[in-house]
């Protein structure tokens, strides 16, 4: 039972994901990539007239089927074979996270700001649906994700991916070192 | 029945970010104040594999179970990987998760993630209609 509940090293968890390349290539022509299944979402359920969304989404149907057998992965992984000890979070995070009021090390995301109450104060709004958009608008402006750029893009050695993935990077360390510590401070 | 099998491999694909732990709002920002190395040591060698298997598969010709060419789309540049990969930057480690890790995360129990994954559709939607005055 402990290897279904103990994380796996990275050596191990990094080569899988990047099987998926090749196996979702060879078993279906498929390129990898999870964010278009949101704008497929869109054509599917939102009615409206933007060209965008105006396209034949169930040709695309594998990508939103991929999305569902990661929720349900999620579930066997996350909520049945869950790893009972809180995740080894290095020192430093705990101690400079600790220093902007955060107390909750124990779950996948800080319980004390990602929590429906907290949907209705300025920090969670801003981290959950601010962050939320900007992950939706984002990557679809991007023309994709970290699977679809950081992953796929430069496993096929494309230069607009890795300017995707260093524009990730670049905004994800503004975040933490000068945005985040204002928005605790809210 | 025919793609029962993204079913199935998207199922893996879930366990694996929760085994990885890519999924924790945690690892997200000790890789952006390079507090740890797992994260940097996942998305290497996913590349590294990634890059090999691409290689592999366009120098031997290697054709789909179904017996196709293997097609891979160019990415063509757009000032949008800069402005919309700024934006995402931002959104990740905002929230802890980039798309894949959201589906996952909702799957694990963690019902408010729910609202983050509507607030990325909604986003998505916005830059639909957006798209037309948007430089590209």
């Amino acid at each position: 039972m402990n290897i279904l509940t103990q994380p796996w090293p990275w050596y191990v968890s990094g080569p899988l994901i990047g099987l998926m390349v090749p196996i979702l290539l060879i078993v279906g022509n498929k390129t990898f990539g999870i964010s278009s299944s949101l704008r497929h979402i869109c054509a599917a359920c939102i009615p409206g007239k933007a060209e965008f969304f105006k396209y034949d989404w169930k040709a695309e149907s594998w990508n939103l089927i991929f999305a569902l057998g990661i929720v349900l992965g999620g579930l066997v992984a996350g909520y049945f074979f869950a790893n009972p000890n809180p995740i080894q979070i290095s020192e430093a995070t705990v101690a400079d996270l600790s220093s902007m009021g955060i107390k909750d090390f124990s779950g996948l995301v800080p319980n004390d700001i990602f929590n429906f109450h907290s949907l209705l104060t300025v920090k969670g709004f801003l981290l959950m649906i601010a962050g939320g958009f900007f992950v939706g608008f984002g990557t679809r402006y991007a023309g994709g994700c970290t699977s679809g750029h950081s992953i796929m893009g430069m496993s096929n050695l494309q230069l607009p991916s890795l300017i995707a993935t260093i524009c990730f990077f670049v905004g994800g360390l503004a975040m933490p070192w000068f945005v985040l510590p204002w928005i605790m401070s809210l | 029945m025919n793609k029962i099998k993204f079913l199935a491999l998207g199922f893996i694909f879930g366990v694996i970010l929760i085994k990885a732990e890519v999924i924790s709002w945690f690892r997200i920002r000790e890789m952006f104040r390079f507090q740890a190395f797992q994260m940097y040591g996942i998305i290497g060698s996913a590349v590294v594999i990634g890059i090999i298997s691409v290689f592999m598969i366009k120098k031997y010709n290697i054709k789909t179970i179904k017996g196709e060419e293997i097609k891979i789309e160019p990415k063509k540049f757009s000032i949008g990987n800069i402005i919309g990969g700024l934006m995402f930057g931002l959104g990740w480690a905002m929230t802890g998760a980039c798309p894949g890790p959201l589906y996952a995360l909702v799957g694990s129990g963690l019902v408010v993630i729910i609202v983050v994954l509507l607030s990325a559709i909604f986003g998505t939607w916005v830059y639909g209609l957006l798209k037309n005055k948007l430089p590209h």
